[in-house]
């Protein structure tokens, strides 16, 4: 048992050493803090902004007054009405003593027509509620030509009120969906993101002590099954000290936020208030989908004998990832359809997908419990299969072609006699 | 602490990879193991080591199967070095040395001794990928006896070394032998076992062709060498019956005959014919032996 620690702490401690680590923390911590202060990032960024002032070109002096009325509440803009001509005020622009210019032309019908002129259009953050604004000012022209009082027209164009209610006990109202919805869409990308960089590097791990020929030597002195499980749980330990690391990065990051902004960015993300049965599915359905995919990928980086062709033989593993990632981005929207249900038995997907599941809808126990136990049972069986594949596999050399060789690797495991 | 193997045959499938191997090899001996590349050498040690199981046979030592339980009565270095490149010798050596059931500070001491021993200390905080093959080599040597073993297996260990340094690590398993251990030895230089090995056992396609003690194996391979010296021509010996081969050489010939008789002949046959400067009969060498055992030379 003490080799198994030793080979445990080994990996843990090259792995926490490493430069590699050392940059993607830093990174991920300088990210967290980045999107925790978003809005008040976007707020130094817009507060510092003069406003944009817009050249207005029309012989129609209501219909500047109007748009201008419409635009009241745009802070950014301001309208001036500019007496010279159409190629005098694109010359402004380009000096930089307007922004952009608004032509408001009579069209058919009398109606007012608008073209609008700036260096860049690209951004629709300008143009957009000029757009909407004379839009407006078409309409109350029309309305006032038809004799239609003011009133009629703001409530046809008010939003309607529509309320969703479910009818079933305990299932989650619109309020929590929208709550839990963020904490599931950020605990996907967690599980989706530690399963492809933690299994990678196992099967990477394992390779490399292939490849460098060392392996021989582990293998006469630590039993090819704890040294896999050594390792499994050497890189969940990294992991663990990672997240931990991005967990108190992250308070301190949302505490900051909180006490300078509402946080209404983080509110909507549902952030502010998690809910505890969540959060313990969460930890549960990401250690067994970690302990599933460490599993497979410790066994099929102990089948290839070079380092370039462990990518190669993870891709399959990798792409099982993407898949669950993709269903589960599907299911965020409809997380009650069909296939979700299905994949979510599926042990590949189960950590993903009923996880996403759980979260969204009232999963009766007795699913989750059986989801878990089909898991569960995946992670022993596998670890069975595994270990024998891995027992021998790491005694291969040679050009790897995944499938046969696994073959291979089990009779030159298997115990006779 | 004796190694025994009794009728161990080895199959892949339909492909017999070791066939009824029988060995003993007592302790504080080092026994020579040859073969021809892939006649199954490494697969008899993986099997001695537990690695992979025999189709049939038993194998057995210190009165039981060797198992992890006893990885720390046993070493081995393996045919293709394996270290880690980017750790430093030290590290390596140190965790290397805890998974075969070292205190972190008896390792340290023996790492010490072994580093000062084959005059390398100033390697310990170099990585391995930074080192000659030679010295990466030496370190590969202290990573298989390190820990003290009972049982050492020991594969091509003077590969890629110059001759000052086999003799350095000849030193040290010589050492390793009158400390108790015992050594199983597999090498292609013949001079080598010759000189280490008291007993061998010459492996081909996976069956013992020759084993025993190696007196006794040249006793019983019967051809002799003889090395002539003449100041005349000595092909017409190649003619003479009994005598299997015949290599010209300047100044002179060596020949290999059928037996002692057939020397005589050979003596006989040159008395008259001018002034002879040497005639040596000698032993077969063990490298005779391989390569009419086996068939080919592979220095």
């Amino acid at each position: 048992m003490s080799k198994f620690f030793v080979m445990m702490g080994h990996t843990y401690k090259n792995r926490v050493k490493s430069k590699s680590f050392l940059i993607t923390t830093l990174i991920t911590i300088a990210l967290i803090f980045t999107l925790s202060n978003l809005q008040s990032i976007i707020d130094a960024f817009t507060g510092e902004d003069d406003g944009k002032t817009v050249a207005v070109l029309t012989d129609q002096e209501q219909w500047f007054s109007a748009l201008k009325q419409n635009l009241a509440t745009e802070d950014e803009l301001s309208l001036q009405m500019f007496s010279g001509g159409l190629e005098e005020a694109k010359e402004e622009v380009k000096k930089g003593g307007f922004h952009s210019v608004v032509q408001l032309e009579e069209g058919e019908e009398g109606l007012p027509e608008g073209t609008y002129y700036a260096e860049q259009i690209a951004s629709t953050e300008e143009s957009r509620p000029i757009q909407q604004a004379l839009q407006q000012v078409k309409a109350v022209t029309v309305t006032e030509r038809s004799n239609i009082d003011a009133s009629v027209i703001q409530q046809i164009s008010s939003p309607v009120s529509f309320q969703l209610v479910a009818l079933e006990e305990n299932a989650k109202s619109a309020e929590e969906l929208d709550q839990t919805r963020g904490l599931v869409y950020i605990m996907l990308f967690l599980m989706y993101f530690s399963v492809m960089m933690y299994g990678n590097m196992i099967s990477t791990e394992v390779a490399t002590e292939k490849s460098s020929r060392v392996m021989e030597i582990l293998i006469s002195s630590v039993s090819p099954v704890s040294q896999m499980f050594a390792k499994i749980i050497g890189i969940a330990l990294l992991g663990l000290t990672q997240f931990s690391i991005f967990l108190i990065a992250g308070y301190f990051g949302i505490q900051q936020s909180r006490d300078s902004s509402d946080g209404s960015l983080l509110e909507s993300f549902g952030l502010l208030d998690i809910q505890g049965s969540t959060v313990v599915y969460a930890v549960v359905f990401f250690l067994l989908g970690y302990l599933l995919y460490a599993t497979l990928a410790a066994t099929l980086g102990s089948l290839v004998s070079r380092l370039e062709d462990a990518q190669q033989i993870v891709a399959p593993m990798m792409m099982m990832v993407v898949a669950a990632f993709l269903i589960a981005m599907f299911g965020l929207n409809s997380p009650d359809a069909k296939f979700i249900t299905i994949s979510s038995y599926f042990p590949f997907f189960t950590p993903l997908i009923m996880f996403l599941r759980v979260g969204m809808l009232d999963v009766p126990l007795w699913e989750i419990v059986l989801s878990l136990f089909m898991l569960s049972a995946s992670v022993i069986g596998l670890g069975l299969l595994g270990a024998r594949i891995y027992r021998g596999g790491v005694l291969m050399y040679g050009k790897s072609s995944s499938l046969k060789d696994m073959k291979t690797a089990l009779q030159l495991s298997k115990k006779e006699g | 602490m004796t190694l025994r193997l009794r009728n161990v045959t080895k199959k892949f499938n339909s492909f017999t990879a070791v066939d009824q191997l029988s060995l003993e090899i007592p302790e504080k001996q080092i026994f020579g193991f040859l073969g021809a590349n892939g006649a199954g050498k490494t697969t008899t040690f993986r099997m001695i080591l537990g690695l992979i199981d025999q189709t049939e046979g038993e194998i057995s030592w210190n009165g039981g199967e060797v198992g992890y339980g006893q990885s720390h009565l046993i070493g081995y270095l393996p045919e293709e070095r394996g270290l880690y490149p980017k750790l430093k010798v030290q590290e390596q050596l140190i965790y290397l040395a805890k998974l075969r059931g070292m205190s972190k500070s008896d390792a340290l001491k023996e790492m010490n001794d072994w580093l000062e021993k084959f005059k390398v200390p100033e390697y310990k905080n170099k990585k391995v990928e930074e080192l000659s093959k030679g010295n990466q080599q030496k370190i590969q040597f202290i990573s298989a006896v390190i820990h003290k073993p009972k049982l050492l297996i020991l594969d091509e260990p003077f590969s890629g070394l110059d001759p000052v340094n086999v003799e350095m690590l000849k030193e040290a398993v010589v050492e390793l032998k009158e400390r108790g251990t015992s050594i199983v030895f597999s090498s292609h230089r013949m001079e080598h076992v010759e000189e280490l090995c008291e007993n061998v056992c010459i492996l081909h396609h996976g069956s013992p062709v020759v084993g025993g003690h190696l007196s006794d194996i040249k006793r019983s391979f019967g051809k002799k060498n003889i090395k002539v010296r003449a100041d005349f021509e000595t092909n017409f010996l190649e003619d003479l019956p009994g005598v299997n081969k015949y290599k010209s050489m300047p100044g002179g010939c060596e020949l290999q005959v059928m037996n002692e008789e057939v020397s005589q002949t050979v003596f006989s046959a040159l008395g008259d014919k001018g002034f002879i400067r040497t005639f040596d009969l000698e032993e077969p060498t063990l490298n005779d032996i391989f390569i009419e055992k086996v068939g080919a030379s592979y220095e």
